[in-house]
């Protein structure tokens, strides 16, 4: 059975391309840039090639790159230098809806005695700006707020954010692990002080991410080593993982028009067809404001691990915020956060596509996710219930 | 993505006597949309009180519908007595096993089983006496009573799966902890009986001789056994223990873990000098 894969939010395809850029520096160039040989040293030249071009995704300059091992690394190293750097500060503003990267880390920080404020959103997924300006305080240390959500792809104004933040001199810190390579990023044109970027998430392998941190910015590191990228992470450059993320960032950039032109109309037509022809199912999430991926549909009445295992049948994978699929008995975060009722939370699946998805794929999905939702719903103790009182209203 | 049997997954794909009974003579419903899932078990008897029919209706993950699908077929043919004899864990042994984080799948299964089974007698369905411990999934203190005493659990987290109390605000953690504690202080002495002195210094003697005392002689070492004074095992060390760093670890993890397993919880391994 082939493999229809929909699930790119949680992890992508590595591109033919960064795979052939990546290969020799397995095998044959195996040297440690660090050295002081040539066969080191062509490494060395490559990595700094690597971080041009993921510079140049983002309009950043090539100093301001640091290479990590993840975009979870790269949210601590973030988060823990601000807090490293404005030592007498003991206050944190996140939102309500972060990825556990930050989420947990910030629940694990106030366990140590940080105060921290999380800001709600709306029931589109929007930030409520006015509590975000209220909740910064001369004791707030940073704001680390995500770019792109990676369960709704709702989208946060975060240069906007951190104007604010600036104006009350906190530094600004935002995930934008979802958002590089799906949107346009030119950190010339925002203050932003520091911003995590994860491979896997733009067909770069696992294992390797980025820190963003703007020239001036003071920086105290997480992982303490050697004097590998100018002393800020310590640790023996993870040279394939580098130079594919570079190439992944360079095929990005030429891709970006196909991910919001056609990448968007796929989706939009995946997402439009399924709420048009399935009962009771609506879109999760800002339709406006919103990664051109992602599309989060909540089928009102049945939960979501039953539709992923009876769509994995038919080889299409996709995830769910249903309590059965998070590991915990709480269904998404981020849906509840959003004042998505029980009703809809626990049915709900996200799609998330790549340049790599066809049209046909597309359709396949539409004809085959109806039945299975059907199927479920007949089985649902409270389907027969919804659909009598939809009928005598 | 769990690790499902292959048993489940039938069940899952292919379930049995999905629907409801028409004119059923006792309906089962537990659990909620909010609660993430839900099971409406209707049965119907024949003329000589055993089960004809029996169908489901569940919300919920793959788990939750293979647990309802087995349910109906283990109860079909079976007395009402029969079918009450049946526990969680019957049920997750019919499916060849369910992960631990989806026991409380099969513990939904049960109580829709008892609840139709009620309503057919005509019993109340809420027991006087019983008390809401998890305010987020509505679990009384009689059902963790009843998952800690039949399925031996120990931890919060045991009981989070099986039962999902627990596993929402964690406000109920204390109180959960509190049950345990009491059923598993219950079941103690009817596992174990109370040992007499004699008995007690007879089988750490053993213990130590048979189980102990040759582990640690292979690398050098030994222990002896200078008194025992209540629950408090005196011991000095020898040979290679004596001047062994980690002695005491050896002491409190060898030495105290074997003796509590093989002879009593409640010892406690002290080192003396002589």
């Amino acid at each position: 059975m082939k493999t229809l894969y929909l699930d790119n939010n949680a992890t992508t395809q590595v591109a033919p391309e960064v795979l052939d850029a990546m290969l020799p520096y397995f095998r044959d160039l195996y040297g440690n840039p660090s050295s002081m040989h040539s066969f080191g040293g062509q490494v060395a030249k490559k990595i700094s090639n690597a971080r041009e071009q993921a510079a140049a995704l983002i309009g950043a300059l090539p100093d301001e790159i640091i290479f990590t091992s993840c975009g979870t690394e790269s949210d601590n190293a973030a988060i823990r230098s601000a807090l490293a750097t404005n030592p007498e500060k003991r206050h944190i503003v996140t939102s309500r809806v972060e990825h556990p990267a930050v989420k947990a880390l910030c629940a694990s920080l106030s366990r140590q005695g940080y105060k921290i404020t999380e800001v709600s959103v709306d029931k589109n997924g929007l930030l409520d700006m006015e509590q975000y300006e209220n909740g910064l305080t001369p004791d707030t240390a940073v704001v680390s707020l995500m770019w792109a959500n990676n369960e709704t792809g709702v989208i946060f104004p975060v240069e906007k954010a951190a104007e604010i933040a600036h104006m009350h001199g906190i530094p600004f810190h935002t995930d934008a692990v979802q958002s590089a390579g799906k949107i346009p990023i030119n950190m010339k044109s925002n203050v932003i002080d520091m911003l995590s970027i994860s491979g896997h998430k733009l067909h770069a392998p696992k294992g390797i991410g980025v820190l963003y941190v703007r020239r001036g910015t003071r920086f105290s590191p997480f992982l303490i080593g050697g004097h590998q990228e100018k002393g800020r992470r310590g640790g023996t450059e993870n040279s394939p993982g580098i130079i594919g993320l570079g190439s992944a960032c360079e095929l990005a950039s030429g891709n970006l028009d196909m991910e919001n032109t056609r990448v968007k109309g796929l989706r939009d037509k995946l997402e439009n067809t399924l709420i048009k022809i399935i009962p009771q199912s609506k879109v999760n999430g800002d339709r406006t404001h919103r990664l051109p991926n992602t599309s989060n549909i909540s089928f009102e009445y049945i939960e979501g691990e039953a539709i992923l295992l009876l769509m994995n049948e038919h080889g299409i994978c996709a995830s769910s915020g249903s309590a059965c699929t998070s590991g915990s008995l709480q269904p998404s975060h981020v849906l509840h956060a959003m004042g998505v009722p029980f009703t809809m939370a626990h049915g709900s699946i996200r799609f998330s596509l790549s340049i790599y998805n066809t049209e046909e794929e597309i359709d396949l999905v539409i004809k085959t996710l109806p039945p299975i939702i059907e199927r479920l719903r007949s089985m649902s103790p409270f389907w027969s219930n919804a659909a009598q009182s939809c009928k005598s209203e | 993505m769990w690790e499902y049997t292959e048993k489940v997954k039938e069940h899952f794909l292919n379930p049995r006597n999905v629907g409801e009974v028409e004119n059923p003579d006792g309906i089962g419903e537990v659990g909620s949309i909010a609660c993430g899932d839900a099971l409406k078990l209707s049965f119907k008897l024949d003329e000589s009180n055993r089960i004809k029919e029996a169908r489901f209706k569940t919300f919920g993950c793959a788990s939750a519908i293979a647990s309802s699908s087995a349910l109906t077929e283990m109860i079909k043919g079976k007395t009402l007595e029969e079918a009450m004899q049946i526990t969680n864990r019957d049920i997750a042994d019919y499916l060849g096993g369910l992960p631990d984080e989806k026991m409380h799948c099969s513990v939904m299964g049960k109580e829709a089983l008892e609840k139709a089974i009620e309503n057919y007698r005509g019993a109340p369905s809420v027991k006087p006496g019983e008390t809401i411990i998890c305010e987020c999934f509505g679990v009384t203190d009689m059902e963790i009573e009843r998952a800690v005493r039949e399925n031996n659990l120990s931890t919060i987290e045991d009981v989070t799966n099986y039962t999902k109390a627990g596993g929402g605000c964690g406000n109920c953690h204390e109180a959960i902890q509190q049950i345990i504690d009491r059923v598993r202080a219950e079941a103690k002495p009817s596992v174990k009986p109370k040992l007499t002195n004699i008995q007690k210094i007879r089988m750490i003697e053993e213990s130590l001789e048979r189980e102990i005392r040759p582990s640690l002689r292979h690398d050098g070492g030994d222990i002896e056994l200078i008194d025992i004074v209540g629950n408090r095992v005196l011991v000095a060390t020898r040979g290679a223990c004596k001047t062994c760093k980690a002695s005491d670890i050896t002491l409190k993890h060898f030495v105290e873990a074997k003796l509590r397993e093989l002879v009593s919880p409640d010892l406690v391994i002290e080192e003396v000098e002589q």
